[in-house]
């Protein structure tokens, strides 16, 4: 007994599934020897919807209102992956309104995303202001959501070849509000983080982690960013009309806590650039693609024309059946990349239906970045990851 | 005046000392909730009565009604003296702490103060260090490993920033020749001649110090809510969680009330009654308190070590050799 006594000389701590740090419902399994942790092993599955399986027996826009409730922060990012990924499958070109409009909406939804980051970041870090701060800027990105789709958080916007309703008129008012009041909001931030003595050294040489060890762990998003290497779906692989767009991809150098945040702070400056740009060149045009029998015709036309109600009555009880095949449509969502593997037998539900989740992989590198460190470095760690748990266990 | 005269002027000054500083605390709380939601753009509370002027009474009551609930594997007799050891030396402080000029009620000149004993700061120093046990009691006594990282922290906490605690205020010692704090008082009539002014390097050693002694932010460690699920309070519930509270904000006044003392001028004051003066000093003091918090992310706790042995020490240790050959040049 006393040699056993002897030997272990370390302690296990149980951070999570409800602690407050930890964005939900993680558990991380810490081997402590005082407060430096020896080892750190996550635990998931608090969380688990089976968003994917049911995927399985529902019609294709039927799945649209589950992508919402993966990463609840960013609701719109999920939306455009998975309609991107079936507009894919069927061969579907959309006009270029849909595409600036989704544009527009999905760099409002990383900013929503990364407002929210910021200020949990900041308040686990110990500058509890952050939170309510950044949550007011997040409310006029919020009332853009309500004016255009009547849903303040599970928006549900986007369908499979377009969007779901015409963008209201006090659009381009509303989004132009939200991007002033974001960028009055971004200094103040700076001011309070930037520079501030206890933030640096707090985040500085903090769990880092190199770019070669990021790669192969296929961290995505401004957590690969941060650790240097240039690699952006939007700009890679661009989709939705990203190539138009002039936008510059912010890089981190040491790939420690601080750089990231560095990253994700440019990133939300041209995240504005991209908003405004988008609202600028909006082209006029319909908010749909013309797609007899996959796409909903518009609601006038199913009043009045008699072909059009027969297609909306069908695509709404039976769906439409893409052709057999697989298909892999990535974007840059707010947390890295988001990937939806859609494969289809034909009939009018998928197959299979694989998320590839940014804050499932990026998780799987937080053992790397906190072992040797403190267990106040494991709650920087975790906030500079930005993880959904939503998302990880989806 | 008599010894029975003697023993009843102390009795009454005592009891009102006592619940003026009760009520103090609990009224810190509300200024604390009050003034950290003005910071942070919202409201704070305001149901409870008028202005929410009512809420310290409301959550009291809702305290003492909840269950006193006390985990099996902690060590009974320590758990339970932990808060009492936290919130009595922290009232204790304010037996020396002079609140106003000397007054005469009935041809009695009375000195607003418990005990104005010669060597007040040493006495001061020497009861607030104490309160760091209640803490270290609670975290280690609790049975919870969230409160043992607690009470370590707070543990290494109080050796980095103890001894720059005390050589802070030796300078200020040195100059004034006298350790009763109500002398202090005395020597800092004119606006100038505060200690603050006369020994700025101590002030602000005296106040980064004094912020890490009542365990606030950024020093706020031992209970840091997002790393240690407010660490040695973990398993506490009920009037002992409160008691906690209460020696928190109690140590807070008491900080506030020896900063202002020693280095603010205390009660002195153009035009209006010496009380007033200290009361509005004290209060600014706690603003000040919640302001940092509002602002300022925490520390980690090697850093805050590092801080307190290579900063905040050597700098203290300077200031009192510079004081030094000052006062003999």
């Amino acid at each position: 007994m006393s040699e056993q006594v002897q030997e272990r000389r370390t302690m296990n701590l149980n951070m999570g599934p409800q602690h407050p740090a930890t964005h939900g419902v993680l558990r991380v399994e810490l081997e402590l020897e005082g407060e430096t942790v020896v080892k750190a092993t996550p635990h998931i599955g608090y969380l688990h919807t089976g968003i994917e399986k049911t995927a399985e027996s529902k019609l294709y826009y039927k799945v649209i209102p589950m992508t919402d409730r993966m990463d609840y922060l960013a609701p719109m990012s999920n939306n455009l992956g998975y309609c991107l990924a079936v507009e894919k499958l069927m061969n579907i070109e959309v006009p270029d309104k849909v595409k600036f409009a989704r544009v527009c909406l999905t760099e409002l939804t990383r900013l929503k995303s990364h407002l929210v980051w910021i200020g949990t970041h900041a308040m686990d870090i110990g500058a509890l202001s952050m939170s309510l701060y950044s949550f007011r800027e997040r409310e006029s990105v919020i009332d853009v959501y309500e004016a255009v789709s009547g849903q303040r958080m599970m928006s549900t916007f986007f369908r499979i070849g377009g969007l779901a309703q015409e963008l209201p008129g006090d659009f381009d008012k509303l989004v132009r509000k939200a991007v002033k009041d974001i960028r009055h909001g971004m200094i103040d931030y700076e001011r309070l983080l930037n520079d501030n003595k206890i933030f640096r050294i707090r985040t500085i040489n903090v769990a880092k982690i190199s770019a070669e060890d990021a790669i192969n762990c296929g961290l995505t998003g401004p957590c690969l960013r941060g650790s240097g290497v240039n690699y952006d779906v939007r700009k890679t692989n661009p989709y939705s009309g990203y190539d138009k767009f002039d936008f510059e991809v912010p890089l981190g150098k040491n790939g420690d806590v601080y750089d990231r945040f560095l990253v994700r702070c440019e990133e939300m400056k041209q995240s504005l650039r991209i908003v405004e740009q988008a609202l600028d060149g909006m082209p006029e045009g319909p908010y749909r693609a013309h797609v007899p029998g996959v796409v909903l015709p518009p609601k006038e036309d199913v009043l009045s024309k008699m072909e059009s109600l027969i297609f909306h009555f069908k695509i709404i009880t039976e769906g439409f059946k893409p052709p057999r095949g697989a298909v892999y449509q990535a974007i840059e969502a707010p947390k890295g990349e988001l990937g939806f593997y859609i494969s289809s037998d034909g009939t009018n539900k998928p197959h299979r239906m694989r998320v590839r989740p940014p804050s499932f992989v990026n998780l799987s590198t937080l053992p790397k970045m906190v072992e040797g460190g403190l267990v106040a470095d494991v709650i920087a760690a975790i906030g500079s990851i930005d993880i959904v748990l939503g998302e990880v266990d989806r | 005046m008599t010894l029975t005269a003697l023993a009843i002027t102390a009795m009454i000054k005592v009891i009102v000392i006592i619940s003026v500083a009760l009520l103090g605390v609990a009224y810190s709380t509300y200024l604390e909730r009050r003034l950290l939601g003005i910071l942070q753009h919202r409201i704070g509370p305001i149901y409870a009565g008028p202005y929410g002027l009512l809420q310290p009474i409301a959550d009291a009551v809702k305290l003492i009604f909840k269950e006193d609930f006390i985990p099996d594997n902690v060590e009974r007799v320590t758990y339970t003296l932990a808060p009492v050891i936290m919130f009595i030396p922290a009232l204790l402080t304010f037996a020396v702490i002079p609140v106003g000029d000397t007054i005469t009620i009935m041809g009695h000149e009375i000195e607003l103060v418990i005990s104005d004993l010669n060597i007040g700061i040493l006495y001061v120093f020497a009861i607030t260090s104490l309160g760091v046990y209640g803490i270290v009691l609670a975290g280690w006594s609790s049975g919870s490993k969230y409160s043992l990282l607690g009470g370590i922290r707070s543990s290494a906490q109080m050796i980095s920033y103890e001894i720059a605690y005390g050589l802070s205020i030796i300078g200020v010692v040195l100059l004034a020749g006298t350790l009763s704090l109500q002398e202090l008082v005395a020597q800092q009539e004119s606006f100038f001649s505060w200690y603050v002014f006369r020994q700025p390097v101590a002030f602000i050693l005296f106040v980064v110090c004094a912020v890490a002694e009542t365990n606030r932010a950024p020093f706020d460690l031992p209970e840091a809510e997002a790393e240690l699920v407010a660490g040695y309070l973990t398993e506490y519930s009920s009037m002992k969680y409160a008691m906690f509270f209460m020696g928190e904000y109690a140590n807070m006044l008491a900080v506030s009330s020896v900063a202002t003392t020693i280095f603010l001028g205390g009660w002195q004051g153009p035009f209006l009654p010496p009380v007033l003066w200290f009361v509005i000093k004290v209060f600014l003091c706690m603003c000040v308190y919640i302001w940092i918090r509002a602002t300022l992310p925490r520390f980690r706790y090697d850093q805050l070590m590092n801080f307190g042995w290579k900063v905040l020490f050597p700098l203290a240790l300077l200031n009192t050799m510079v004081t030094a050959l000052i006062k003999v040049l």
